[in-house]
C-alpha cells in the first residue's frame, strides 16, 4: 500500500476585546475592538486566505483529485469571515465543492471548554457541527480540538459524541520512542482513531521555512518530498498540521511558500507517496497501538502541554472565574449572553496572559493587542467583571 | 517681612504633591503680610502669580561681578555635586555624562554664567548639576535682591538656600516635605549627605509631621530645638464637582497612589481578600502605577479575586477626582509617609477614610480610622465596619469633612511665619 501524506490547516482569527476600564464597568456593554479585528481580517484575507485558497483550488484542480488538504475552521473566525469578508467563505465552499477538501469539526468559540465543562464543551461541539453542514454540506466526522488538545478522557468523551477520528500532537514526551506516523487508538475507547502531528516536519514549513540562518535554507520542494519518504520509510503516514496563516502571513508570499506547495504534490507523487485527508487516513491504516495521555497535550510551545493557556496565576484565575460563570450564564436563557460568554472563552484571551517570553515569545506576541500579559489580564478581568453584571441583572429581571 | 523661597514647581506645573504644598503655603503667608519671592527654574509663565512674584532662575543672567568663577567661589564656597551618582542612570547615560563633564569642567562656570541657562525643571538624567547650577543662580538672586529670610523647599533646594545663605547673611529655613528614608529601600548616600547639609546649615527646620521630624531628629542628628513641625493644609478652591454615573453596583474601596513599598500595597491585597470572604458584594480598586503593580497584579490572582479587584492604571487629570466619586471607603495603608495629603483629598469628597499609624496625616486627623499598617486584620475590620454600619461612616463622612475645612493654609502660615521671626530673631 503507498504511503500518505495528511495536510490539515487551522483557520482562526480571535475576537480581540477594546480598552475597557475600570469606569466602563456597568456603563458599556460593548467588549469588542472592532476596527482591530476588522483590519487583521481584512489583512489576512488578502495576504493568505485568499490567494492560498486560488492556490489550493487551482493545485486540486491539476492534479485532478490526487491532492487533498482537510482544514479546521473556527466558528469565530467563520463568524468574522461573514460579517466582514464574506468572498473567504465563497472561497472555502469552492475548495468543498472539489471534494478533495475535508473539513474537520471543533469547538465553535475556539475555547478550553474540554478542561472546563462538559456540557459547554459539547454545545460548542454541537454548534460547531451544525455550523459546517450549513456552510459546507457535510457534517464532519473528524474532531480537533482548540490548539490539538488531546488527553484519554477528552478523546473518549469526543468519541462518545460519535467522532471516530481525532487529531493531536506527537508529543515526544507521549510518545517516547514511538514514531508519529502511524494511526493510535485512545487508551480508554479504542473505536476513536488518533491521527498524530508530525511536528519536525510541519515545523519545517511553518516556522523554518524562511528562516536563512537555517542549515536547509533554502527549502525546496523536492528536497522536502525526500524527507517524507525517509520518514515514511518504516510507517505508514505523516501528519503536517499548521496554522494556515502559515501560507502568505507568517511566510510571507515573499518568501517563496506559494510556489514551494504548488510544487509538491508533484515532488512527493514523484517518491511514490499519495495524498489523503484524515477521515481517509483513519479508514486506510490499521491502528498499531493505543495511545496513553494521562494528562492533556497540545501543539503549543516547547513544553506541548496546556501552560501556554493555563500556565500562571493571572491564567488560572481568568480561567476559574470564566468557568464559575457557567451555571448562571445558562440561566439567563439570553442568547446574546450566552453568545458574549462563548467569545470570552476564546482561547486567545488566556494566551496573552501568558508570562513565558522567552522560548515562545515570538510566536504569543504575533496579533497580540497587548503590552504586556499583565494588562492583557486587567482588561479581560474588567470585561469579565461588566459581563457578570449584565449576567445577574438579567437573571432578577427574569424572575420579574 | 519678605522671604525668598527656592522651589521647584508650582501649579500648574506639578510632578508631586510639593508643588500644591508650596501653592497653598505662599497663599497663606500673603494673608500674612509675608512676601514672597518665589524662585523655580523653567517658570513658563502661566502660574498662578496673584500671591508671589515667581523669579524664572531661567531668566536670571548673573551679574558682571559673578563672572570671575574664583570669586564667586570663594563668596559662596561652592560644593560641586558630580552626576555620576545620580540614581535612575544607566550605564550609555553614565559614560556619556562623564565625557561630557571631563569636556566641560574647566569651561563650565564661565560659559553657563555668561548667558541665560535653560533649566530643564523636571527631575532629569543630570538632575545634580541642575541641583548644583540652581544654587549657583540663587547666589546671584540672593545679591540682587532685598528679604529677610530664605525658606528652601527639599533637598533639591537646599543647596540653593545655603548659597543664598552665605551671599546674604539672612537667615535660612529649610522645608523637609520628605527624607530621603520615604523615597525607597535604597538611601543615596549624595541625597543623605545634601539632606543633612541642608539641615545643619539651616537656622531652623520645618517638617511636615512629628512623623517626619523624628526622622531628622534621629536619622540626620539635628538639634531638636531648632527642629519645629508645622502640618500641612489643604486648599480646596476653585474645584468643582464631577457627576459620574456609576457603573457598579457593589460598594467600593479604594486605594490611589503610587503602588510603591512605601505605600503598603500589599497589606490592602490582603485586607480585601479577608473582606470579600465575608462580604462578597464589595469591589476593590487600586488606582495608580509604580514598581509593585506587576506584583500586586499576580498576588490578586493568587488569592482568586480579581473579579473583584480592579486596577486602573495611573490617572490622570479629571479620572482621579471620578474615582473619588465613586469610592465608598478609601484607604492609605502606607508604610511610611511624611505626610499624605490624598486622605484629605477623600474626605473632601466625602470618602470614609483609613489610614496608617505610621504616616503623617494621622497626626492631624480624629476622623480617620487610623490602623498600623501590618496589622491586616484590623484593616479589614475597619473596611468591614465602614462597608455595613451606616452610623460609623455617617461620622467619618460628616465630621471628616469639618476636620478637613479646618485645615487651613492661613493657620498654618501663621505658624511658618512665627518660624521666620524666631529665625530672624536668633532664637
Amino acid at each position: 500500500m503507498s504511503k500518505s501524506v495528511c495536510f490539515y490547516f487551522q483557520v482562526h482569527q480571535p475576537d480581540r476585546l477594546r480598552q475597557f476600564r475600570f469606569f466602563d464597568i456597568g456603563n458599556d456593554f460593548h467588549y469588542f475592538d472592532d476596527f482591530a479585528n476588522r483590519t487583521i481580517l481584512h489583512r489576512v484575507a488578502s495576504r493568505c486566505y485568499l490567494p492560498a485558497n486560488n492556490t489550493l483550488l487551482e493545485m486540486i484542480r491539476r492534479h485532478k483529485g490526487a491532492f487533498k488538504v482537510a482544514f479546521s475552521i473556527s466558528g469565530v473566525a467563520i463568524e468574522q469571515f461573514e460579517k466582514y469578508a464574506p468572498e473567504v467563505i465563497d472561497s472555502f465552499k469552492a475548495l468543498a465543492d472539489t471534494g478533495c477538501v475535508e473539513f474537520l469539526s471543533e469547538t465553535s468559540s475556539h475555547s478550553l471548554a474540554s478542561l472546563a465543562s462538559e456540557r459547554e464543551f459539547q454545545k460548542q461541539v454541537e454548534e460547531h457541527a451544525s455550523m459546517m453542514e450549513r456552510l459546507f454540506g457535510k457534517k464532519p466526522v473528524v474532531f480537533r480540538n482548540t490548539e490539538l488538545i488531546y488527553s484519554d478522557d477528552i478523546g473518549e468523551k469526543v468519541a462518545s459524541m460519535g467522532y471516530k477520528v481525532m487529531l493531536s500532537e506527537g508529543a515526544k514526551h507521549i510518545l517516547g520512542w514511538k514514531s508519529p506516523n502511524f494511526v493510535y487508538t485512545n487508551a480508554l475507547n479504542p473505536r476513536l482513531k488518533v491521527l498524530l502531528r508530525n511536528f519536525n516536519l510541519s515545523d519545517d514549513i511553518a516556522f523554518r521555512f524562511s528562516d536563512r540562518g537555517w542549515a536547509d535554507w533554502p527549502l525546496d520542494a523536492d528536497k522536502y518530498a525526500l524527507w517524507l519518504a525517509e520518514s515514511l520509510k518504516d510507517s505508514d503516514i505523516v501528519n503536517l498540521f499548521m496554522d494556515y496563516e502559515t501560507l502568505g502571513e507568517h511566510q510571507k508570499a515573499s518568501t517563496g511558500i506559494f510556489e514551494f506547495i504548488q510544487a509538491l504534490p508533484d515532488a512527493v507523487m514523484r517518491q511514490g507517496m499519495d495524498f489523503c485527508t484524515p477521515s481517509e487516513a483513519a479508514d486506510r491504516y490499521q491502528p498499531v497501538a493505543p495511545l496513553h495521555v494521562p494528562y492533556p497535550i497540545s501543539w503549543a510551545d516547547e513544553e506541548r502541554d496546556t501552560s501556554a493557556w493555563l500556565g500562571n496565576e493571572l491564567q488560572e484565575e481568568a480561567y476559574n472565574k470564566v468557568y464559575a460563570l457557567e451555571k448562571s450564564v445558562l440561566e439567563t436563557k439570553d442568547d446574546k449572553l450566552i453568545k458574549t460568554y462563548r467569545m470570552l472563552q476564546e482561547s486567545d484571551h488566556f494566551y496573552y496572559m501568558c508570562t513565558k517570553f522567552f522560548s515562545d515569545g515570538s510566536v504569543h506576541s504575533y496579533f497580540n493587542p497587548y503590552d504586556t500579559p499583565y494588562e492583557a489580564f486587567i482588561n479581560f478581568m474588567n470585561v469579565l467583571s461588566d459581563f457578570e453584571i449584565r449576567v445577574n441583572e438579567k437573571i432578577k429581571e427574569n424572575k420579574q | 517681612m519678605r522671604v525668598l523661597m527656592f522651589g521647584w514647581e508650582f501649579p500648574p506645573h506639578i510632578a508631586g504633591g510639593l508643588g500644591t504644598a508650596c501653592y497653598g503655603m505662599t497663599k497663606g503667608l500673603a494673608k500674612n503680610g509675608v512676601e514672597v519671592l518665589f524662585v523655580m527654574p523653567s517658570a513658563s509663565g502661566d502660574e498662578d502669580q496673584s500671591a508671589v512674584r515667581i523669579i524664572n532662575a531661567s531668566d536670571v543672567a548673573v551679574y558682571d561681578t559673578c563672572c570671575d568663577v574664583n570669586d564667586f567661589l570663594s563668596k559662596v564656597r561652592f560644593l560641586r555635586v558630580g552626576s555620576n551618582l545620580h540614581p535612575y542612570i544607566d550605564p550609555q547615560e553614565f559614560t556619556e555624562l562623564v565625557e561630557r563633564e571631563q569636556r566641560s569642567q574647566s569651561s563650565e562656570f564661565k560659559f553657563y554664567f555668561r548667558q541665560k541657562y535653560k533649566f530643564s525643571g523636571k527631575y532629569g538624567a543630570n538632575l545634580m548639576e541642575e541641583v548644583a547650577r540652581y544654587a549657583m543662580v540663587a547666589g546671584a538672586i540672593a545679591s540682587q535682591n532685598d528679604f529677610d529670610v530664605i525658606h528652601a523647599h527639599d533637598w533639591l533646594t537646599y543647596l540653593a538656600g545655603i548659597a543664598a545663605k552665605r551671599i546674604s547673611g539672612k537667615p535660612l529655613v529649610i522645608h523637609v516635605h520628605a527624607t530621603e528614608f520615604d523615597r525607597g529601600s535604597n538611601v543615596n548616600p549624595e541625597v543623605f549627605r545634601l539632606e543633612k547639609m541642608g539641615m545643619e546649615e539651616a537656622d531652623k527646620v520645618i517638617t511636615v509631621s512629628n512623623l517626619t521630624r523624628n526622622i531628622v531628629i534621629n536619622k540626620y542628628g539635628i538639634d531638636p530645638s531648632k527642629v519645629v513641625t508645622v502640618h500641612n493644609a489643604v486648599d480646596f478652591s476653585g474645584r468643582s464637582s464631577l457627576s459620574v454615573s456609576r457603573g457598579v453596583p457593589e460598594k467600593v474601596i479604594t486605594f490611589l497612589g503610587r503602588i510603591t513599598f512605601q505605600k503598603g500595597p500589599e497589606y490592602f491585597i490582603e485586607a480585601a481578600a479577608k473582606v470579600l470572604k465575608v462580604c462578597p458584594n464589595v469591589r476593590f480598586v487600586m488606582a495608580g502605577s509604580g514598581d509593585m503593580m506587576n506584583r500586586c497584579i499576580r498576588q490578586v490572582a493568587k488569592l482568586g479575586i480579581a473579579d473583584r479587584f480592579h486596577f486602573t492604571g495611573f490617572l490622570k487629570g479629571d479620572d482621579v477626582q471620578k474615582m473619588f466619586s465613586l469610592s465608598d471607603v478609601y484607604v492609605m495603608p502606607s508604610v511610611s509617609e511624611p505626610f499624605g495629603i490624598s486622605p484629605l483629598e477623600a474626605m473632601k469628597s466625602d470618602v470614609p477614610t483609613i489610614i496608617s499609624k505610621q504616616s503623617g496625616v494621622a497626626e492631624v486627623l480624629k476622623y480617620a480610622i487610623k490602623v498600623d499598617f501590618w496589622d491586616i486584620d484590623a484593616l479589614a475590620d475597619a473596611m468591614f465596619a465602614l462597608l455595613n454600619y451606616p452610623a460609623i461612616s455617617k461620622v467619618a463622612i460628616e465630621n471628616g469633612r469639618e476636620e478637613v475645612d479646618n485645615l487651613k493654609w492661613d493657620a498654618a502660615a501663621t505658624r511658618v511665619k512665627a518660624v521666620y521671626e524666631s529665625a530672624i530673631n536668633g532664637k
